[in-house]
């Protein structure tokens, strides 16, 4: 079960790879094309910058999480009791100890990254550290590190590096057409290819959100299910989201983006919903509370 | 002998014998895994003899009629670091349930409760209490594991020749075996 994610984790995040690639490669030339009615010059500028990007954004993905998401480092003096915690799960989940970050910001939440499980890094709110007592704190943590053993934290960081630049670039293009559209019109190209244009620079957000649907709502399930393999104890994370499901505060720093990286939604909204739908990141807290009961 | 027989039976030996330092090898490694996995436990003890002293004292001056618990940790503890494996954990356990009265001291003494000592000491000795609980696990599993290997046939038949021994399982205490109840 563990091994067949992981290795899913790893072919996911290739083809996230590819697919971005693609897309980069379509948008270039269909930027292009509306510039100057010529996709060729589109194609090679937009090889060029993923031949720069990819490895750029490989090596800073979880930086470049880390500090989308407002972490900073978290020193052992000023957490001793987080540290232990962690510190004692990476008995069980046979991890090397990772880095641990603090959010500040009061609603209660954690997320995990780094590209591999020798650099792992925990993130927590000082909402989440106020609220919860060391048994929930004990349940979150082993949440976390169970999506970095099996290896959720790579594909998760990977998407949110790329997909916070493919929004980028669809901005770009909006501008783009925004310009022409007010500009002379120097010669007339032809309006289907336009349309075409436009509608690859609609799709590009929406491909983005699609991403979200790769990372799978049921890893939030299996990392629970291992959470407790490593405690032994489904109470102390029943009730850590119990508390969170409690909270009215959305964490200010979380985007559309980078939801599907949290603990629970960062979106007090979502949290409190029953059923899943479509464009939920994460399943209800409802029904990852009944799943544990079952335990 | 005809040669090619010759030879037959020498690669057939030359299969064995590597088959031989195949398994003695992973005897070896899985041995020392679970001594690897017994030093962990063993530090995390060695952590918990130097504490209780400073919770003893701290405890001390704000509840003085419970002497008899604390004498109870004190003499646990002085058999924390010799014995056997299981004699230790046996040590270890008696501690931890005296230490889980004298964790409750501080709902009877709400002095004690706001001693900044005394909640760090709790934290460290609950993390040192969980610590030896998760490494046991570990040791438990790496146990299993070599001592399968050691009695199945062949990898038997190497371990008995070079004298690989038996090693004890942790048992777990009676208390922790039950679900764990809801604390709130």
């Amino acid at each position: 079960m563990l091994y067949r994610q992981i290795e899913q984790n790893r072919r996911k995040t290739v083809l996230l790879v590819i697919l971005f690639g693609l897309l980069v490669l379509a948008t270039g030339a269909a930027i292009g094309y509306l510039n100057d009615g010529d996709p060729v010059t589109g194609l090679v500028l937009a090889a060029i910058f993923l031949t720069i990007y990819l490895p750029v954004t490989w090596m800073s993905a979880s930086r470049q999480v880390l500090g989308m998401a407002g972490a900073r480092p978290a020193s052992r003096e000023e957490y001793p009791q987080l540290y232990n915690i962690v510190e004692e799960l990476c008995i069980p989940a046979r991890l090397p100890m990772p880095k641990i970050y603090i959010v500040d910001d009061p609603s209660p939440n954690a997320f995990a990254t780094g590209l591999k499980p020798e650099k792992g890094a925990v993130a927590f709110t000082t909402g989440l550290l106020e609220r919860l007592n060391r048994e929930e704190l004990e349940g979150v943590a082993a949440h976390e590190l169970a999506h970095i053993r099996n290896y959720d934290i790579r594909l998760m960081t990977v998407s949110i590096a790329l997909i916070s630049v493919i929004i980028v670039l669809a901005d770009i293009g909006v501008r783009m057409l925004m310009v022409r559209r007010g500009g002379s019109n120097r010669r007339g190209s032809n309006p289907a290819i336009l349309i075409v244009a436009l509608v690859l620079v609609i799709l590009a957000p929406i491909a983005a959100r699609l991403v979200h649907f790769a990372i799978s709502r049921n890893r939030e399930y299996l990392a629970d299910a291992t959470a407790v393999e490593f405690t032994r104890n489904p109470v102390g994370l029943k009730n850590a989201l119990r508390k969170i499901a409690e909270s009215d505060l959305d964490v200010q720093k979380a985007k559309q983006a980078t939801a599907p990286l949290y603990f629970a939604s960062p979106f007090s909204k979502e949290r409190k919903k029953r059923r899943a739908g479509w464009f939920d990141t994460h399943p209800p807290i409802e029904s990852r509370i009944e799943r544990l009961e079952r335990m | 002998m005809p040669v090619v027989v010759e030879l037959i039976l020498l690669a057939v030996a030359a299969i064995l014998v590597i088959y031989g330092i195949y398994v003695y090898n992973r005897l070896v490694r899985m041995r020392n895994w679970v001594r690897e996995a017994w030093s962990q436990i063993d530090v995390q003890l060695k952590r918990r003899h130097d504490l209780i002293p400073n919770l003893v004292e701290t405890v001390k001056g704000y509840a003085r009629h419970e002497r008899e618990t604390l004498e109870r940790v004190i003499e646990a503890r002085s058999r924390l670091l010799s014995g056997s494996p299981q004699e230790r954990m046996q040590a270890d356990n008696e501690i931890q349930q005296a230490l889980k009265s004298i964790f409750a001291l501080g709902e009877a003494y709400p002095d004690l409760k706001a001693n900044q000592n005394f909640l760090q000491l709790q934290e460290e000795l609950t993390t040192t209490e969980n610590k030896v609980a998760y490494s046991r696990q570990l040791y438990n599993k790496t146990v299993a594991d070599y001592n399968t290997l050691r009695e199945q046939f062949p990898s038997n038949l190497i371990a008995n020749m070079f004298n690989f021994k038996e090693e004890q399982l942790l048992a777990i205490p009676e208390e922790e075996r039950t679900v764990p109840t809801v604390k709130f």
